[in-house]
């Protein structure tokens, strides 16, 4: 087996005329933290989705964890796990009650179950907000218990759709911390966000313009490439020459 | 079959959690039997009627309180002319208007005939038709019994002319033999609550999901369609099945309707029917993004179904196309076998061809919402 978890190859996706990811190329190793940068609309989500098996590219070849996405995305599904953009466990269950479903329909037996409700719990630190509905948490608490769910099958590969968006700076910090554990323990991070502080932690990093891939590469790699002294000024020298709008 | 048991759980609880549908959910089949059974009803009761009697005779009072003393008719007033009472009628204080003609008796006793005028506010038409019926039959009693009245008189006084025969028909109401219109609304109405719960609870609840955005993350797990379709399906079905049992007791117990059939059958089709309104809810789950939209389209095809299934007017009133759409309109089947099994004691025999009718479009709507349920995006 190869050392890639993710591999793609002129990857594409078209909505109408509208061509969404154009031709990307790209390759994970295992264990590393791959940031995956763009502009709003630059396609991300997009290029996630396809990876995730949540969406059919429209040309192109791509294999995630060594199965090919057209026809084994189910088999990709139990080797990955997600964290989606929008906040989406149940509001109307506790966390104990999400974690015992997500853990339940990714096949844990009842005593995986236990130690990994007990285990997540108190490494998110949720104690006191065992028996509260999800919905009533801080949102930061949320994307924590979002992110421990999405890795409670022990996946080869976890992809984090701007995973700390609108949560406070100490908060994105232990998240960070929590993702370098988790790539500590074998997971590759597949990870996209809009700080670029957050950038400079990851092993590797792409940034995304108009649906292409226009640079990829090891943060340092990027500035010296770009003669930049952030990796900030790298994006924006790059997305400045983006023709899609916003949004 | 482990993952179903989770998807289960979750079900059970978000349901049991959901403070603003759950006592609906369980207080809807009193409630629909009680009102609607009460409220839809034909029967005639207390309607208002006006009279003007340019008689003022014996006779003429003795039918005013017979039209009282049915307990149909509730006399609101009398006036000395047609306008004054016609005038109530505009205005919708009475229903009907009795005009008696004068020597109204005298004509009568004579064996003449001795014509009475009724006005009947016919807005709506089919209480028109209604107290058109009652009123005739009330003044053919009277009539029959005037002219027995005069026969005697007239075989007294060795007169022979005008002793006519009367032939009068005597209708016989099978199963249901007092008429009574709770024991033929009662069924009805259950289908009503089995295909409410059925239609709109499981479709929305899918939609929901795809409102909030948690399907996207049930979509990245190895959760199968068929299970997914199962685990949405079977809480409701279950809770409708119980509302059917609710239902059932309230109809048996409070309304005293017959069951002639067996409880079995009813349960065994209730329980198909179940599934195919739910696969009528799915497929209309895998066409819509919002709840709103869904909802909006489960009205419709509720509201076409009922109207068109025989619960307030009888499929046979239909004109020829109107009764040929109902061949396929799962409500009508349904209530059809509700009515015979319940008050005619049918058995499998007489209803196994609407339930196999029933067993395809449930069949094919499943496979069609399973077909079109997408674990990818579009």
């Amino acid at each position: 087996m190869s050392e890639l978890a993710i591999s793609a190859k002129g990857l594409t996706r078209i909505f109408g005329d509208f061509t969404a990811v154009d031709h990307i190329d790209l390759d994970v190793k295992k264990g590393e933290i791959f940031g995956f940068l763009g502009a709003n609309g630059a396609g991300k989500t997009t290029a996630m989705k396809m990876l995730t098996g949540l969406l059919s590219p429209s040309s192109g070849e791509a294999k995630v964890s060594g199965f090919d996405v057209y026809t084994e995305a189910e088999k990709i599904k139990k080797r990955i796990g997600y964290m989606s953009q929008k906040f989406s466990l149940y509001d109307d269950l506790t966390p104990e009650e999400n974690i015992r479903f997500y853990g339940g329909v990714y096949g844990l037996n009842d005593r995986e179950l236990k130690d990994k409700k007990d285990e997540l719990i108190s490494s998110v630190g949720l104690e006191q907000f065992r028996n509260k509905q999800v919905g009533s948490l801080p949102l930061g608490w949320k994307q924590k218990l979002a992110f421990a769910i999405s890795i409670i099958h022990d996946p080869k590969i976890v992809f984090l759709d701007e995973p700390t968006g609108g949560v406070d700076p100490v908060t994105r910090r232990q998240f960070w911390e929590r993702i370098y554990e988790v790539a500590d323990s074998g997971i590759t991070v597949f990870v996209t966000t809009h700080y670029m502080d957050e950038a400079e932690y990851c092993d590797r990093v792409s940034i995304m313009v108009d649906g292409r891939i226009d640079a990829i590469d090891s943060p340092s790699g990027l500035k010296s490439s770009f003669n930049a002294s952030s990796i900030e000024e790298v994006f924006i020298s790059l997305a400045r020459s983006a023709e899609r709008g916003d949004g | 079959m482990r993952t179903i048991k989770f998807l289960l759980q979750k079900e059970f609880l978000q349901i049991f959690r959901n403070k603003g549908m759950l006592p609906i959910i369980f207080v809807m089949p009193i409630i629909q039997l009680m009102v609607l059974s009460f409220a839809a009803t034909y029967e005639l009761k207390e309607v208002d009627f006006a009279v003007v009697d340019f008689d003022q005779s014996s006779t003429s009072r003795q039918l005013i309180e017979r039209m009282q003393a049915t307990g149909y008719f509730e006399l609101y007033g009398e006036y000395t002319s047609a306008g004054q009472a016609l005038d109530e009628l505009d205005k919708g204080n009475v229903k009907l208007v009795l005009q008696i003609p004068v020597h109204f008796q005298r004509n009568l006793n004579a064996g003449e005939s001795a014509p009475i005028n009724l006005s009947i506010d016919a807005v709506d038409g089919s209480s028109a038709g209604l107290i058109q019926s009652y009123t005739s039959s009330i003044i053919a009693d009277f009539n029959r019994e005037k002219l027995a009245d005069v026969q005697i008189m007239n075989a007294a006084i060795g007169n022979s002319a005008g002793n006519q025969k009367l032939i009068t028909m005597k209708p016989v109401n099978w199963y249901n033999p007092d008429l009574d219109y709770i024991t033929f609304m009662v069924p009805g109405i259950l289908v009503v609550l089995v295909s409410m719960i059925g239609l709109f609870l499981s479709g929305m609840n899918i939609v929901r999901e795809r409102e909030i955005g948690t399907i996207e993350q049930l979509n990245v797990t190895p959760i199968t369609k068929s299970q997914f379709m199962i685990g949405k399906l079977m809480p409701f079905w279950v809770i409708g099945m119980v509302d059917l049992l609710i239902g059932l007791s309230l109809a048996r117990f409070g309304f005293h309707i017959p069951f002639l059939g067996s409880l079995f059958t009813i349960l065994v089709i209730a329980g198909i029917y179940l599934i195919l309104v739910q696969s009528l809810g799915l497929f209309i789950s895998t066409i819509t993004h919002t709840q709103q939209q869904a909802m909006f389209i489960a009205w419709f095809m509720m509201v076409v179904f009922i109207l068109m299934g025989g619960l307030f007017t009888p499929v046979e009133s239909m004109p020829g196309w109107a009764q040929d759409l109902t061949l396929g309109n799962p409500v009508a089947y349904f209530i059809r076998i509700m009515r015979m099994v319940l008050l005619k004691g049918a058995g499998w025999q007489e209803v196994y061809k609407m339930v196999f009718v029933l067993i395809g479009i449930a069949a094919g709507l499943l496979g069609i919402s399973i077909n079109r349920y997408k674990k990818t995006v579009s």
